[in-house]
């Protein structure tokens, strides 16, 4: 449209200045605006989920500021230092994540918190980073698609933090951590012969891993299996969170009008079961319209993955593209029931600055990977 | 073995990378379309279902219960009403523990341990999301102590609702009844939804006869509640339309019964045990019934303590024993009005014929001495003048005369024997003996010396005040007697319109002769008449008492005697009766008055039946103790 209008210089002007502005920062202009709308679409919903709470959304506003403004600066770090600087950004991780160990903040029953002055923060978080780019530094000189030794040496890259995280116990950012190393491994080249072996293995490791839970994980795939068992105790959030999505129908109860999620039947309405409340005001169309948005994201990520040179940017690209998707499955499976309850948020709706920061810089990395190509590829 | 030196191949890389991309994209796509697959079947086919659900967890209903019907006595004074009171509440389903909640209510007084399993069996046995009564009444102390530590009770409420009130406290306990808490046992007889939020059943005497137009009918509201089932107003943005259900009030009864003179007939017996019962014997209205000692309903109504309650069951006087209706006793020498009634119908005797009365009466063959109260006897008495003085040998001959069966067939008539209906539960029907009646209980043969004593209301005989009471008022009328009742009148709650209840009557006493009605009543006359055996009652009325005295002899012991030896000898002493009715002419009131082991009839319960004819003839309101017979005096004749 704004082509066509030739007689107006000055709406060609303003797009080639915005376009100049945006090349001149390394940011990806389609993948912003997604990224962009979903943010809105989430503070929107969020205000409603909040129960009108101002000071929360304010809160989780300042937040959005922060991430966007890592976005921004990550995006500018030059993908060679990236590159450069992975090892150490994993050495890094698995020893605050060793700190929090030994003496870590306590929040909500885990050990998951590292206080240093001023600043509380999950090193786990860092590690939703540190290890996709680990995996793909130490794959990204070896002949791809990667030999046996190669995959098992990643494979314990990705487990030793995974298993620290796990313990804390944090099973929702260990699952993301690990999903997105394997990513990385899957993206590589890995053969298929190893990943359905992998599989096999993993089916077999279920009674171990079991054997190694916590009482409230085990409550947690029991209760997935049948949620009507203790419909009040672990049941409860997959029961009520059932409840608000089927109430809302085609066109959902209207913003602000969701009984389920007003009146607090709904558990964590604003952090991980946000879905749900999404589901109950704005109905199967406004779940359908997000999920867009997220396809959206997805998809233009996934091309300028494709789109990326080296394969180290390529991994990490694609790793961080495929996670937020796990993010995106992970959640609205486990609020519509197809999936066990595990804490994961909705990725840039669900109230908290942790997630949020964590997932606008990766798409910052992403950014600088994919927009630098020029100075990499010379 | 081989080993190939592999070197990077970048394009080889990046199609690979491409492929496996490709791939990852469309499982992305593949997965969330899953999603959307569960969502759509959440939304759109199994939306009605969640709809449903979601409605079930936001929307109560709760219960609005109705305001109890109000009693007013015959003159329009309230005499159970309602009164706001503090109550304490546990709503089933929002505490947890029930067990631990209770116990810690316990601990800081506010319930008594020894209720908590009853409670919890209550509670059990209720419906999950309706509040439970667990204290009625909470004084100023309680609600103090509570309000400080609700916090550790969720789920347990003070709540202000209305509660039963009866303003004269003791008085008419008996009549009145009173209402209590719904127990476990009611739950099964009580339609649920009638009674959802009332925490009170009525449990005896009118509360529990008219239990159906007392209570009224439920009403309900529907409440918007949120997770945490407090009570909200509005769901997020929007006013949510709710409906509510009136409740209907119970309808108001009004009685037969004089507070005032009932106030008398109480007082009147003050100190004693016994009863007084007045009917009106033109309707059968019951205008007194008193059973004394009483109670304070009011203890029921706002949740009697254990230890109270225990007060109350173990008294030796047993305050809620209703004497009236319940006490079966011999009825002596009030019988002896009915006994010649029974003579005159059969044509057994002549009433001006005159018998010699020397002291004693022995049956034919035997060397048996039936005794007359009167060591010397009374000489040649006739009908008349044997109702007047009371002779035992006058009426030892016409027992004989008649037969047991007879006296059986004619009393039974005056209701001796069966309950006489009156509108409260519990009556007892006394006992008419018969052969076969005898032959069935004891497998033994009647003898005619059982015959003799029942001539003189002793023996197997025993009748209920109320017996008593109604008897009289059928001989005042003639034989047209009517039902007792308490309840005369129902006012309807919503468009107030009283419906009168009429007078039920029963089937006439048809005598061959009504002219033997007037034989009778003039004898009765005679009574309070100079040389009669309640002389002193007429003294200074205007209006004339027909009446009959009698002294009972007590046939057997209580269970309680053995307890207090002091307490044996007056408890043997002889029950005190005295029927009547005035005015003699016009009869507006007939009186039964008991007073265990109360001495003679004439002396102690003639008076108190004075009292209240007084009051209800000429209004004349007299509650000073009644003087009790000197007691230094000499002993007097045994006056039967």
């Amino acid at each position: 449209m704004l082509y066509e209008d030739g007689e107006n210089s000055t709406a060609r002007r303003t797009l080639t200045a915005s376009a100049r502005l945006l090349r001149r920062l390394h940011l990806d202009g389609p993948l912003l605006a997604a990224l962009a709308a979903v943010v809105t679409f989430g503070l929107f919903v969020l205000f409603s989920a909040t129960g009108e709470n101002l000071p929360m959304w304010i809160n989780q506003l300042e937040r959005l500021a922060l991430a966007i403004a890592l976005l921004v600066l990550l995006a500018q770090v030059p993908p060679a230092w990236l590159k450069r600087l992975s090892p150490a950004l994993y050495v890094l991780g698995i020893l605050l994540l060793l700190a929090v160990m030994v003496h870590g903040d306590v929040g909500k029953g885990a050990q998951r918190w590292l206080v240093v002055g001023p600043l509380r923060f999950q090193p786990s978080e860092l590690m939703k980073l540190g290890v996709p780019m680990m995996c793909a530094w130490y794959l990204h000189e070896r002949p791809l698609p990667p030999s046996l030794r190669d995959v098992l040496v990643v494979l314990v890259i990705i487990a030793v933090p995974a298993l620290i995280i796990a313990k804390q116990p944090d099973l929702g950012t260990a699952l993301l951590i690990g999903s997105a190393g394997l990513l990385v491994v899957f993206l590589a080249g890995m053969s298929t012969l190893v990943i359905v072996t992998g599989l096999t293995l993993l089916g077999g490791a279920v009674p171990v891993a079991w054997h190694f839970m916590h009482d409230y994980q085990r409550q947690r795939v029991l209760m997935f299996l049948d949620p009507s068992q203790d419909p009040l105790g672990a049941g409860y959030h997959s029961i009520q969170s059932q409840i608000a999505i089927g109430s809302g129908g085609m066109f959902g109860k209207g913003w602000m009008n969701g009984s389920q999620a007003q009146l607090e039947f709904l558990p964590e309405r604003s952090t991980d079961f946000i879905f749900a409340v999404i589901g109950e005001e704005l109905g199967l169309l406004g779940q359908l319209f997000l999920i867009g948005l997220y396809l959206t994201v997805i998809g233009r990520a996934l091309y300028m993955a494709s789109e990326a040179q080296d394969t180290y940017a390529r991994l990490v690209c694609g790793s961080f593209a495929l996670t937020f998707f796990v993010y995106v499955f992970v959640n609205t499976g486990m609020v519509s029931g197809i999936l066990p309850v595990v804490g994961v948020p909705l990725p840039l709706v669900s109230y908290g600055g942790t997630a949020m920061v964590t997932l606008l810089a990766s798409f910052g990395v992403l950014m600088s990977l994919n927009r630098h190509r020029k100075l990499v590829g010379a | 073995m081989r080993r190939s030196v592999r070197i990077k191949d970048h394009w080889g890389e990046q199609r690979l990378f491409i492929g496996r991309t490709i791939f990852a994209g469309f499982a992305t796509v593949v997965l969330l379309f899953i999603v959307v697959g569960r969502l759509f079947w959440l939304q759109v086919i199994r939306h009605d279902y969640f709809t449903d659900q979601s409605q079930g967890n936001q929307v109560r209903l709760e219960a609005l219960p109705p305001d109890r019907g109000l009693i007013y006595d015959r003159n329009g004074v309230v005499i159970a009403e309602n009164t706001p009171a503090f109550q304490l509440e546990l709503t089933p389903e929002r505490v947890t523990n029930v067990g631990d909640t209770l116990h810690r209510l316990a601990a800081i007084g506010l319930i008594e341990a020894e209720q908590v399993p009853a409670l919890e069996r209550l509670i059990r046995a209720g419906r999950k999301f309706e509040a439970v009564p667990l204290r009625l009444s909470l004084s100023d102390t309680d609600i103090a102590t509570f309000a400080v530590r609700q916090f550790e009770f969720p789920g347990v409420e003070i709540q202000t609702r209305l509660a039963r009130w009866y303003p004269y406290g003791e008085i008419a306990a008996h009549a009145l009844g009173y209402v209590a808490a719904i127990s476990e046992d009611d739950l099964k007889h009580i339609n649920a939804d009638d009674y959802a939020g009332s925490s009170v059943i009525g449990k005896l005497g009118l509360e529990n006869t008219y239990e159906a137009e007392l209570h009224g009918t439920a009403g309900f509201r529907q409440v918007l509640v949120n997770a945490q089932g407090r009570h909200v107003d509005r769901l997020g943005s929007a006013a949510v339309k709710l409906d509510t259900h009136q409740p209907r009030a119970g309808n108001d009864v009004y009685l037969g019964l004089d507070i005032k003179v009932q106030q008398v007939a109480e007082e009147a017996l003050a100190g004693r045990r016994g009863a007084l019962i007045a009917i009106d014997p033109t309707t059968g209205d019951v205008v007194a019934l008193a059973s004394v000692p009483s109670f304070d309903p009011n203890k029921f109504t706002r949740g009697i303590s254990s230890p109270e309650y225990a007060t109350l069951r173990d008294d030796l006087d047993r305050p809620l024993f209703n004497r009236a209706l319940r006490g079966a006793y011999p009825p002596g020498s009030t019988v002896k009005p009915m006994m010649a009634l029974a003579g005159l119908e059969y044509n057994a005797i002549d009433p001006k014929a005159t018998r010699f009365c020397r002291g004693f009466y022995t049956l034919r063959g035997s060397s048996r001495h039936y005794r007359d109260w009167k060591k010397d006897g009374h000489g040649n008495v006739d009908m008349r003048h044997a109702i007047a003085t009371s002779c035992d040998v006058y009426f030892y001959g016409l027992a004989e005369l008649l037969g047991i069966q007879r006296v059986h067939d004619a009393l039974s008539q005056l209701g001796f024997g069966k309950p006489t209906g009156i509108d409260i539960v519990g009556e007892r029907p006394g006992l008419m003996p018969s052969e076969e009646w005898k032959r069935q209980t004891y497998k033994q043969a009647w003898y005619p010396g059982d015959t003799i004593i029942v001539g003189i209301g002793q023996g197997y005989l025993l009748a209920t005040p109320l017996q008593l009471a109604h008897a009289v008022a059928v001989i005042a009328a003639h034989g047209r007697g009517f039902r007792p009742r308490l309840v005369t009148a129902v006012r309807d709650a919503i468009t107030r319109e009283v419906r009168t209840l009429p007078p039920v009557a029963e089937p006439v006493v048809d005598l061959k002769d009504p002219a033997n009605w007037d034989v009778v009543i003039d004898g009765m006359e005679m009574v309070t008449e100079a040389g009669g055996t309640a002389a002193a009652v007429q003294r200074g009325a205007s209006y004339k008492i027909a009446a009959k005295t009698g002294t009972a002899q007590v046939f057997s012991l209580g269970q309680n005697e053995k307890y207090n030896a002091s307490a044996i000898d007056e408890r043997l002493r002889d029950h005190a009766l005295f029927i009547a009715f005035a005015p003699a002419e016009t009869p507006k009131l007939a009186i039964a008055v008991l007073v265990e082991n109360g001495g003679h009839g004439g002396s102690v319960a003639a008076p108190m039946a004075r009292r209240v004819f007084d009051a209800f003839l000429l209004g004349k309101y007299d509650t000073t103790p009644v003087p009790a017979p000197p007691k230094n005096a000499p002993p007097e004749p045994q006056v039967n």
